[in-house]
């Protein structure tokens, strides 16, 4: 039985688990329809060109976990960003994990999914946000279909959340190959501001995916910051799809560090609802071996005055594979709006591919809209002029990686988090260096 | 004087009609309308073609007849009747063995009001024209100097004829029967088209052109043009388009191979000037065009397209980097007015160690019309050190156009330097106010602007194509480019 007719039948089974009196649930069984009707996403589609998730959806995944896995802190310590005093949501194999979150219903909310699709007072913030920002697709349907678990963070009118919060998810291998859908929910009100890292870790051999879901709203000057670092197992695919609704004078900003992971695909949309608008996609992918990382980025201007940056670096060895497909739509009203798209590579191995594709399609006249994608080598004459200083080989690539890519890190607003980031980078690129300078 | 603001240019680009939407009365010997096996077969004999030419035709359309009419562009259009065209419609004055003078008056008046006079292209501008009206070629000058050479440049429809081992050696070399929907229609139903053979070392000593007509109504145009460029040969080749008012869209489904061998330069140059339908998105040409060049160890293909007309546009010049050093150009300005949408770019395609290639894509979105680049670069694993550099502008005027950016970029070679990038803007306030400053009214701003824009691709023009050029911007962007 292929994943696509297993998770079909299985709704039955899932409904038996969740409340099916609510209007999620209505979501859920009309999703589930589409799901069937679009089914897993082909090459055949223009925007999965350069991805195919056949070698991800041939295993024979568990769908709901069996049973709870308890994780000791210390065994685990060094996938958080532990030198920072931050709110954690953490789930294990898909489970909320108590004993190792810390959340909190002062003034904000920092919970959990489960809690907003049950409880009552969840309800007047769910009725106008959930599943209203993501745009339907198989993989999205699919996650709506079986939405049970996740994130929810509220931050009402004119406040921050203190300290950034870090959702992280844990797989143990505890179901041998297992299937995720967290489904996360961000909402900032009017001039709230809020940080988040988001990362998943797979702490056993065998295989997982996760097809997660995030929808980001920012309400009126809202500032939301998004970091998500994807540095899993050679045995983890991952497809992300975050939508963004933003209004006015809001900016976003989301992060992307893929280091690792067997196919991760991340598709990011923005849709810009008001004027004075900033949104900004940034990425730095450093890969080797047989990984594949897949930036589909959307960004589309609705309104007059907005603007838009998205900077995307890459650095490819072995045989991994790159792809990069962003899109900007400049609707026909919204003039004066500055579009700037970027992605850089450099290829480090024969057998290393990118694959590119940075399409505007613009339909206002008074923009400035420019995109720009490289594809090279490192410069011979700057690191003849290393070595020459006494700077060996390796250590001397490196710089120049680290140089290639450093205008994104700039960008880094957490110093522990951009910290910790350096430190895998240096890990990635073999050396010791101190880049934390 | 009054002032010249951006809002009558737009307005009078809104209203511009096409100049050259006259149409010829001559008789036409024309086909039924419709296509099956027997009307393939029935042009193949029309065209006294060998049984090896019939046969090519036939398992063309057989394989047509099982394809798909692709739909990823990014044009909206009703797709054509292909049992509502003729596909054969010869003017009954052409006869390939008068001499000039005895051309039909009507079809030189035709090319007079073109501007495209066959003897003042011979006299005045040394360039011999192969002159296609409906399919059928009828005159052709400059024979004799060329055979000289030992140059061929004729008719395809002669080359089948006379040169027969030639053309069935590169028809469907670059571009196969099977590549696409129009490519596998036009192998079987195309009437005529050029043949042009350069030898071992000759450099052609002058610029071949053809120009192409779409005249009878309700007939499809399918050329077949195919350019072989022998080792170490030099050609220039200009393809100029132009076409009357018509009220149904009409289809033109051409394909242009060009074969440089080693050492060979191929430099093909259009500017295409279809119908692009009137101010209210009625009627205009169809131009689907599959155009590739394939270019052997150090040779050099360039393209060169000015494009003005026709209401959909969909082409994409190619080249196929095959050989160690070869070297791939495009150059491209596309006009899009009214209704016009044009999806055109390019694919270079590197497959041999040390291959360079350039794109340079103008777009200019006036009206309500849509314009899109879309380009491949591909890299292969094998193509050492190649070298890529594309830039696509456009330039948009007014806020009911759209301009579009498709390109992908694909690398499979770490020695590989690939630079992309592309813009999009209007004419700058600040701009227009700087020449202002200066004395320079609004119109020859504007004017100053374009051309700016634009003179990248047109200085890559041939000397006697430059002017022709220079023509069609003007019927598209009067009073925008001095």
């Amino acid at each position: 039985m292929d994943l696509k007719e297993k998770l079909v039948s299985s709704f039955l089974a899932f409904e038996a688990t969740v409340d099916t009196s609510n209007t999620i649930h209505d979501l859920r069984t009309e999703a589930i329809k589409s799901f069937e009707a679009y089914g897993f996403p082909s090459k055949k589609l223009e925007a999965w060109k350069y991805t195919s998730l056949n070698s991800v959806l041939k295993n024979d995944f568990s769908l709901f976990p069996k049973s709870e896995v308890a994780i000791e802190y210390k065994d685990v310590k060094q996938y958080f960003i532990n030198d920072i005093d931050s709110y954690k949501i953490v789930f294990i194999d898909g489970i909320y994990s108590s004993h190792l979150s810390e959340t909190t219903h002062d003034k904000i909310d920092v919970c959990l999914m489960s809690s907003a699709f049950t409880q009552s007072r969840f309800k007047p913030v769910m009725d106008v946000y959930y599943n209203t920002i993501v745009k339907e697709d198989g993989l999205t349907a699919l996650n709506t279909a079986f939405a049970k678990e996740g994130a929810y963070i509220y931050i009402p009118k004119n406040e921050a959340a203190a300290k950034p919060i870090q959702i992280v998810h844990f797989s143990t291998g505890a179901d041998n190959e297992a299937m995720f859908q967290p489904r996360n929910l961000i909402v900032a009100e009017d001039n709230a501001e809020v940080t988040i890292i988001e990362r998943h870790q797979n702490l056993s051999s065998s295989e997982v995916f996760t097809n997660s879901v995030t929808e980001i709203y920012a309400g009126k000057n809202a500032h939301i910051d998004y970091y998500k670092i994807q540095n899993d197992t050679n045995k983890s695919s991952l497809v992300d799809n975050t939508f963004t609704e933003q209004h006015d004078s809001s900016v976003c900003a989301v992060h992307t560090f893929s280091f690792g992971g067997k196919i991760t695909r991340n598709n990011l949309n923005f849709f810009q609802k008001g004027q004075g608008i900033d949104s900004i996609l940034n990425g730095v992918t450093i890969l080797e071996g047989k990984t594949h990382v897949d930036h589909n980025t959307l960004v589309e201007h609705l309104e007059p005055n907005c603007e838009s940056h998205q900077d995307y670096k890459g650095i490819f060895d072995e045989k991994s594979t790159g792809v990069f497909n962003g899109k900007i739509i400049v609707d026909q009203i919204a003039q004066k709006t500055n579009a700037f798209q970027s992605n850089n590579n450099v290829l480090l191995s024969d057998k290393a591919t990118v694959n590119s594709k940075p399409q505007l399609e613009i339909f206002a006249d008074d923009v400035k809209c420019s995109h720009g994608c490289t594809i090279g080598q490192l410069d011979e004459s700057a690191l003849f002029y290393m070595r020459s200083r006494g700077i060996a080989t390796k250590e001397a690539k490196a710089l120049l990686m680290y140089a290639f890519a450093n205008n994104v890190l700039e960008s880094v607003k957490v110093p522990q988090l951009k910290n910790r980031i350096n430190k895998l980078i240096a890990k990635k690129l073999g050396v010791n260096l101190g880049f934390d300078v | 004087m009054s002032k010249f603001t951006e809002d009558d240019l737009k307005k009078e680009l809104e209203t511009k009609e096409y100049e050259y939407g006259f149409y010829t009365d001559i008789e036409s010997d024309t086909f039924p309308v419709g296509l099956n096996e027997d009307v393939v077969r029935a042009i193949s004999a029309k065209k006294n073609e060998p049984q090896w030419m019939t046969d090519w035709r036939v398992d063309a359309f057989r394989i047509w007849s099982e394809m798909e009419e692709p739909e990823w562009a990014n044009v909206h259009y009703t797709k054509p009747d292909f049992q509502a065209i003729s596909y054969y419609s010869a003017p009954k004055a052409a006869d390939p063995n008068k001499s000039l003078d005895d051309v039909d008056p009507d079809l030189l008046e035709m090319y007079r009001k073109l501007g495209i006079s066959v003897d003042e292209q011979k006299k005045l501008q040394n360039v011999a024209v192969d002159i296609v009206v409906d399919s059928v070629s009828v005159a052709t000058t400059f024979k004799k100097t060329l055979a000289e050479k030992g140059i061929i440049f004729m008719p395809i429809s002669e080359a089948i004829q006379e040169h027969p081992e030639l053309v069935k050696k590169y028809i469907g070399s670059v571009v196969p029967k099977t590549d696409n929907f129009y490519a596998a229609l036009n192998s079987a139903v195309f009437t005529d088209g050029s043949f042009c053979y350069i030898p071992k070392g000759v450099k052609c000593p002058m610029e071949l052109s053809t120009y192409f007509r779409i005249n009878e109504g309700g007939t499809g145009q399918f050329e077949r043009t195919l350019v072989v460029a022998d080792e170490s040969s030099y050609v220039s080749y200009l393809e100029g388009c132009t076409a009357p008012s018509r009220d149904e869209n009409q289809l033109h489904a051409a394909v242009v191979e060009l074969i440089a061998l080693d050492d060979a330069e191929i430099k093909y140059s259009t500017v295409q000037n279809w119908f692009p339908g009137n101010a209210e998105g009625k009627g205009g040409v169809f131009n689907f065009v599959t155009k590739r060049g394939l270019c052997e160890n150090n040779a050099k293909i360039s393209w060169t397209q000015v494009e003005t007309g026709s209401a959909v546009t969909w082409k994409y010049p190619s080249c196929i980097l095959k050989g160690n050093n070869s070297i791939g150009e495009f150059y491209s300005i596309a006009v899009t007015n009214n209704f016009q949408q044009a999806d055109t770019g390019t694919k270079m395609i590197h497959l041999g160690k040390n291959t360079k290639s350039t794109i340079i894509s103008k777009g200019i979105s006036a009206g309500k019309s849509q314009n899109s680049y879309r380009g491949l670069v591909q890299i292969s694993p094998r193509a050492e050190n190649a070298r890529n550099f594309s830039q696509c502008d456009s330039l948009l005027m007014g806020n009911e156009c759209g301009a579009h950016t498709f390109p992908y970029i694909e690398v499979k070679n770490k020695s590989a330097q690939i630079e992309h990038e592309a813009t999009t803007s209007k004419i700058g306030e600040d701009q227009i106010f700087y020449c202002n400053q200066r004395g320079i009214d609004t119109e020859k701003a504007i004017a100053l602007i374009v051309n700016g824009f634009s003179k990248e691709v047109l200085n890559k023009l041939p000397m006697e194509f430059a002017v022709e050029a220079q023509k069609l911007l003007e019927i598209s962007l009067e009073g925008s480019v001095g």
